[in-house]
């Protein structure tokens, strides 16, 4: 597969957007008072979710899970409304109610964050059986840990999707830990990707920090999806830099691996190779940082404008 | 006996390892176990000392809960940890339909010596889906028993006696008690299961109340007393067994009562007590039985909003105002002056 110059650009272009949101969050964060709650950030693993949703048309479905801002921001959604919803102000994309972990963005695909591990998938089922019935010719793709695959929600959800031939593909992103816990110690295997051959379906492990090959992996799994083959599962190693959450000592790390695994930053990488490339030079590099980076100060700026919600706002949208 | 402050996460891993250390069928099943002795640290030097006795375990809350039943009908006694509490809906099936029934299903030939330990309550800003307090559920599922402390002391002492309890036994633990700091004795000691406590004496309104909204109501008992209002706390600490003779005693005394849960209000757990006042003190009342709980919606992230959704210390101001204010017009209620 031949990726064109403006795809490795628009490839790229996300990945710095979600990089920048990210770390511009974390600053915020840390600072102390403006967000609530607490953060789980994706830096490290953005090429997943770029090299995925660049495959992505804007009807198609995503469901992402507690560490989703890199995902929703490369499906396309507006960073104003995401960073106002994590100041829990009323221009949120939830008007303040979700924060982090509920993030969603319908209009532009965004199904729902989700703070119950696995859950997702099991939503993306239904999706993609909608998109079957209606024949919309869209797919459904589902981002989650490798710690969800212990969920029978991962299980079941495969098993349901292959046998209905159900356009969903499987994003796992292996980032090393379920909270503090090494993959090594809650699963068995070392390929999540072999348990798609046990429900009749394709499933492929690569290398998660490559942005390009998640994109030509996504794209088989979107082109089977398509084809109404049933599901994919793509399986891609990588890292979480910051740990589980914003404030995690991570003292359960082997000392070096994070340094080992700094060397292969998507991000740094991708940008290395675009300059050897020569699809930009240093100058249009630094066009795309600043541009993002003003995307982001524009979406802090508004976030802070944003007021909090009004007591009013309490009963809407329910109705039991 | 010598008595010194300490956290009721603390207390939660004094208990349990004076409990593993006397009984080796006790252990522990749950995620993120072992790496910082679980994630609000309650089971902090337990996999150090008790190996092979704290296990990690794939996300699965289902399976967890599934083998721990499994676990304890052979005589072990698994304490399962749902991480939060929000997380038994995914194994509702493993708790109502198996675990709770079994022991009665099965004729009473297996006991079911079991604790599912779940932190619970809001107000950390941490949305819908990790804030919610659930105890109302499980409480309407014959079978289990179900404890919700408050103070550190009797976090200990309630939770030892779950541990040998020989029922599953559910044991709400509110999040944002975990660093409230208590005295607790320093010797050994069990709190059996289905005793209320009373925080605070008082005469003039009975304040029922559990977990974590204990502490509001005594708050709001202070507020009251520089008003001249004497509130008494009483602070369940089981719903299940109920110490409906405590509530009566105080009742009797004071002929006024708020129930104070942050639960959400509708189908709460104030409900069942209203009604059981109702039915059974009617006589002793003199004004109506007034629920003071969350309001019904999911808790929202936003922290003005969630603040507001919540019951405050104000909130149950205002519902003691409404107990007190509609007297009910009757000649004589029976007030048992002396009892405590
Ligand atoms: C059903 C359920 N159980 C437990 C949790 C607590 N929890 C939150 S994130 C997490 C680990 C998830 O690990 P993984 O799937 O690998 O995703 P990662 O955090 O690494 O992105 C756990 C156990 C939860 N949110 N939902
Ligand atoms: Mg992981």
């Amino acid at each position: 597969m031949k990726i064109t110059k403006e795809t490795k650009i628009d490839l790229f272009t996300r990945m710095v957007k979600v990089r920048t949101f990210e770390d511009q969050t974390e600053k915020i964060f840390m600072a102390g008072k403006e967000m609530p709650g607490f953060l789980h950030l994706s830096q490290g693993e953005d090429a997943m979710a770029v090299g995925t949703c660049a495959n992505l048309e804007i009807n198609d479905a995503i469901y992402t899970t507690h560490r989703g801002h890199g995902c929703i921001i490369a499906k396309g959604a507006d960073l104003k409304p995401m960073m106002a919803e994590l100041f829990g102000r009323i221009d949120g994309c939830c008007k303040g109610r979700a924060g982090s972990m509920h993030f969603a963005d319908v209009k532009t695909g965004c199904m729902g964050s989700n703070g119950v591990v696995g859950e997702g998938m099991r939503l993306a089922v239904g999706t993609a059986f909608a998109q079957k019935y209606n024949k919309t010719n869209n797919v459904t793709a589902v981002f989650f840990g490798e710690g969800a695959t212990g969920t029978g929600s991962f299980h079941e959800s495969f098993n349901m999707a292959a046998t209905l031939k159900l356009p969903v593909i499987f994003v796992c992103s292996i980032n090393l830990y379920a909270q503090m816990t090494h993959k090594s110690v809650h699963i068995a295997i070392e390929n999540v990707a072999e348990r798609a051959a046990g429900y009749g379906a394709p499933g492929v492990t690569i290398d998660g920090n490559d942005v390009e090959l998640v994109y030509e992996e996504v794209a088989k799994a979107v082109k089977h999806c398509r084809a109404g083959k049933g599901p994919y599962l793509v399986e891609g190693k990588t890292y979480r830099h910051y740990g589980h959450y914003i404030g995690d000592p991570c003292n359960y790390r082997p000392a070096g691996e994070l340094e080992e695994w700094m060397k292969k930053d998507p991000v740094v990488l991708y940008e290395k190779k675009l300059l050897k490339e020569g699809v930009l030079d240093a100058k249009g590099v630094q066009q795309v940082k600043d541009e993002c980076k003003r995307l982001v100060d524009e979406a802090v700026e508004y976030a802070r404008k944003s007021p909090q919600p009004e007591i009013e706002e309490l009963y809407k949208d329910i109705f039991a | 006996m010598a008595v010194r402050e300490i956290t009721c996460s603390q207390a939660i891993a004094e208990a349990l390892a004076e409990e593993m250390e006397r009984d080796d069928t006790v252990f522990i099943l749950g995620e993120d176990l072992t790496s910082n002795g679980g994630i609000f640290c309650q089971f902090k030097g337990l996999p150090e000392k008790f190996p092979g006795r704290v296990i990690d375990t794939p996300i699965s809350e289902t399976s967890i809960v599934g083998s721990g039943v499994g676990a304890a009908l052979t005589g072990m006694r698994p304490i399962v940890d749902m991480h939060f509490a929000d997380f038994v809906t995914t194994a509702m099936d493993e708790i109502v339909n198996q675990m709770a029934k079994i022991r009665y299903m099965f004729g009473g030939q297996a006991k079911l010596p079991m604790v599912l330990w779940a932190p619970d309550g809001a107000g950390i800003s941490a949305a819908a889906q990790h804030s919610q307090s659930l105890e109302s559920w499980l409480v309407h599922t014959p079978g289990l028993k179900v404890v919700v402390p408050s103070e550190p002391a009797d976090v200990k002492g309630l939770l030892k006696a779950a541990v040998r309890d020989d029922d599953p036994v559910i044991f709400f633990q509110h999040k944002r008690l975990f660093k409230q700091t208590g005295p607790v004795p320093e010797e050994p000691y069990v709190i059996p299961l289905g005793k209320a406590d009373v925080k605070r004496a008082g005469s003039d309104i009975t304040l029922i109340t559990y977990s974590r909204m204990t502490y509001e109501c005594l708050e709001a008992a202070r507020k009251l007393a520089e008003q001249g209002i004497q509130a008494e706390v009483l602070d369940l600490r089981t719903l299940k067994p109920l110490d409906f003779d405590l509530i009566a005693r105080s009742v009797k005394k004071t002929n006024h009562v708020v129930v104070v849960h942050e639960a959400c209000l509708t189908g709460g757990f104030g409900a069942e007590i209203a009604a059981r006042i109702g039915e059974e003190l009617f006589e002793h009342l003199a004004g109506p039985v007034v629920r003071v709980g969350a309001k019904d919606v999911p808790v929202p992230f936003s922290p003005v909003l969630e603040q507001y959704v919540l019951p405050q210390v104000e909130d149950i101001l205002e519902g003691v105002d409404k107990a007190l204010k509609r007297q009910r017009q009757v000649l004589f209620i029976p007030r048992a002056a002396n009892v405590r």
